[in-house]
């Protein structure tokens, strides 16, 4: 724990604070500003647990992106997966998604009238529950960014290896890099930096980004996940602004590397295919995703019980969209913590911890 | 005849029950009232108010680092007569077992309830025992009931909170709930958190000739310190102010809150006490309260501030973010 105090160190902080305010100034005396986007969900509950907000001059904007890998899951996903539980399979995923809303009704409510839906806290307790019940089909909810798809996609091998024929995956997985690319085209999206992710990039490496930095001009900072961390990755991009010099920083340098893991982007590669994929609030980014292959289609849920995943319809008066892009704060939408809350959550972006109106709400000062 | 568990007919009134009871209640309970097992407990007429409340017990696992269920059975209802400003006297004690409970489990827990009875000057004067069949309980639940009698000084209305006033709390906040929770998640290990577990009506009574300063005090159990502020200053004038810096958690609970991702103030103690008083007493009460063993780390916790009904925590780093009250169910990270 000590380790941990090193990173929230108070006189670390006033200091780094006061190198954020210098900086700001030299923006402010060009008549700028710096709106710098998040994406990833552990930075925006960070940000917010630590009140980091409050340590920025009126200048710097912190935009919570599309970050959550739950906030993200397209309605009709959800609705794909209420479709399996109604016809009988059984649903092993992580306990989020359980209170998603798809386009008519969530995975809670389908547990509630009689459809098997299992919270699992690991997938090999969605193999574990599989070797259990031999009489059922399993499918496990396969959501997530490149952090998790390594160790969830090996299902696959443990499953083949077990000779358990009644597991397949719901694949949803995304990949950032293609996001970051879909957001700097955007025209609605006013984004000047990029706080890169912690996590994803120890698997993909910080040079993933080189190719985006280099095409766009917009800097990017690779930042670990405690406020020092944090605060010395914005002072990396206001100082890129004030120079106007975006770069590929990795400020992360104690647990990401250039190259990312080698083994997870093998597994990876072994089982998966990049395919076009549908974001909650962002629409279809081409490439974005990773699907089975087509050799492994007898673990890929959607083929094996011919249930394709489908556009969704969801409440259109979410606008978990809008916040996932920065163009407006949770606390513009009409639905922020009256229609919409953590306990009965309208949009995606309220029902994980990580999302980030859900981290406003419960936060805010 | 298997002796070894707790079978049904340990509570169906007939031969097994007596066993029971002459074997186990009476050895541990039976000196005071409760010898000749009457229906209902005569107690002595008190002079002041009294003041009553009641209990139930479900922890999970039954036992943990620090203690067992029987344990916090007589601390929750001492503690909660004492934050009511009253002296604790007597207790009840049900007990709901489950058919198939190991005989060793369950006079582990009646030693538990005895000892702890004992150390706070309480006396268990009725009780009852129920078995129901495997399955429909989860080993044992536990309820106690309590009386004590109002302290002369103490009138505690949180009306009265001031902008200005100091918060206080007697120990390290969340230490219980990190215990159950690493025993419950298999994350036990050598060093880890241990359960606060203990009664406060000592450092109540510590309180004396300051009693008339203090506004509130309150036992942070479930929901945490955050949930109790929360409670304390809603539909209020006033609010907290807390400093991040100044929280007292344990090392070993930090490690396990931030492995699971929890947040110390949500998480429940079973032997802390928050008070609340005008700012001219923080200092002596704080005295008072360090010269006792289970107020030894006793500190400063925050001050009452005019914002109403909001409780702000100021962070190490210098920033401000609300403090909120946690939510019903507790949801796994998923990257």
């Amino acid at each position: 724990m000590r380790y941990l105090e090193g990173f929230r160190d108070p006189e670390a902080a006033r200091h780094l604070a006061g190198r954020i305010r210098d900086t700001t100034a030299r923006l402010a005396d060009q008549g700028r500003q710096a709106r710098i986007m998040e994406v990833c969900g552990t930075h925006t509950m960070a940000i917010a647990r630590h009140g980091l907000r409050d340590l920025l001059p009126p200048q710097v904007e912190l935009i919570s992106g599309p970050g959550c890998p739950v906030c993200v899951t397209d309605a009709g996903y959800v609705d794909a997966a209420i479709a399996l539980a109604d016809s009988g399979c059984t649903i092993a995923t992580f306990g989020d998604l359980v209170r998603v809303p798809g386009s008519r009704s969530t995975l809670a409510e389908a547990r509630s009238r009689g459809a098997e839906v299992e919270v699992c806290y690991s997938p090999e307790a969605a193999l574990a529950l599989a070797a259990r019940r031999p009489e059922r089909e399993v499918v496990f909810l396969a959501v997530g960014f490149e952090t998790t798809i390594a160790p969830v996609v090996t299902l696959v091998r443990s499953a083949a290896g077990r000779g358990l024929r009644n597991l397949s995956l719901l694949t949803a997985f995304k990949t950032v890099p293609p996001a970051l690319a879909a957001l700097a085209e955007d025209p609605e999206v006013q984004v000047d930096a990029f706080l890169c992710p912690a996590h994803v990039t120890a698997i993909i490496g910080s040079e993933a980004y080189r190719p985006f930095v280099e095409r766009y001009g917009i800097g990017c900072v690779v930042a670990g996940f405690e406020p020092l961390d944090i605060l010395h990755g914005v002072d990396t991009l206001l100082g890129q602004l004030a120079d106007r010099a975006p770069a590929l920083a990795n400020q992360y340098e104690r647990v990401v590397r250039p190259g990312g893991n080698r083994k997870a982007q093998e597994v990876m590669a072994t089982y998966l295919v990049p395919e076009d994929a549908s974001w909650r609030g962002l629409g279809v980014i081409p490439g974005s995703g990773l699907a089975l292959r087509p050799e492994y289609a007898a673990f890929d849920a959607a083929r094996r019980h011919g249930r394709p995943v489908a556009a969704g319809a969801p409440d259109p008066r979410c606008r978990c969209g809008d916040v996932l892009k920065g163009k407006i704060r949770p606390r513009d939408c009409r639905l922020f913590g009256t229609a919409c809350t953590p306990d009965r959550p309208v949009g995606p972006c309220m029902v994980s911890s990580e999302g980030s109106c859900a981290a406003e709400l419960r936060y805010g000062a | 005849m298997d002796d070894e568990r707790i079978q049904l007919g340990h509570g169906g009134g007939g031969r097994l029950s007596r066993e029971l009871v002459d074997r186990e209640i009476l050895p541990r309970f039976g000196d005071g009232p409760l010898r000749g097992l009457p229906d209902a407990a005569r107690l002595p007429t008190l002079t002041g108010p009294i003041v009553f409340t009641t209990d139930s017990f479900v922890v999970q696992p039954l036992r943990f680092p620090g203690g067992n269920i029987g344990h916090l059975a007589v601390h929750g209802t001492v503690n909660d007569l004492a934050v009511s400003g009253a002296r604790p006297r007597w207790l009840s004690l049900a007990l709901i077992l489950e058919e198939g409970l190991p005989r060793a489990v369950f006079r582990e827990v009646l030693d538990a309830v005895r000892d702890a009875a004992a150390a706070c000057d309480v006396q268990v004067v009725t009780g009852d025992t129920k078995v129901v069949p495997r399955g429909q309980c989860d080993g044992m639940y536990v309820n106690t009931a309590g009386i004590g009698e109002a302290l002369p000084g103490l009138e505690l209305d949180p009306a009265g909170l001031r902008p200005g006033d100091e918060l206080l709390v007697s120990g390290p906040l969340g230490d219980h709930g990190m215990a159950v929770m690493a025993a419950r998640e298999g994350i036990a290990i050598a060093g880890g958190p241990v359960s606060d577990t203990a009664p406060v009506h000592r450092l109540v009574e510590a309180l004396g000739d300051l009693s008339p300063a203090v506004r509130f005090m309150r036992d942070p159990t479930r929901g945490g310190a955050a949930a109790v502020l929360n409670e304390l200053v809603g539909g209020r004038p006033v609010g907290i102010q807390l400093e991040e810096a100044a929280l007292p958690f344990s090392p070993s609970a930090r490690a396990v809150a931030e492995a699971l991702g929890l947040d110390l103030l949500h998480v429940a103690s079973e032997g802390r006490v928050l008070l609340v008083c005008a700012p001219d007493a923080a200092a002596g009460i704080l005295e008072r309260w360090r010269a006792r063993p289970e107020g030894r780390a006793a500190t400063r916790l925050g001050r009452v501030t005019p914002e109403a009904g909001r409780v702000v925590l100021r962070t190490a780093v210098g920033g401000r973010r609300l403090v909120d009250v946690p939510q019903g169910e507790l949801l796994p990270r998923i990257c």
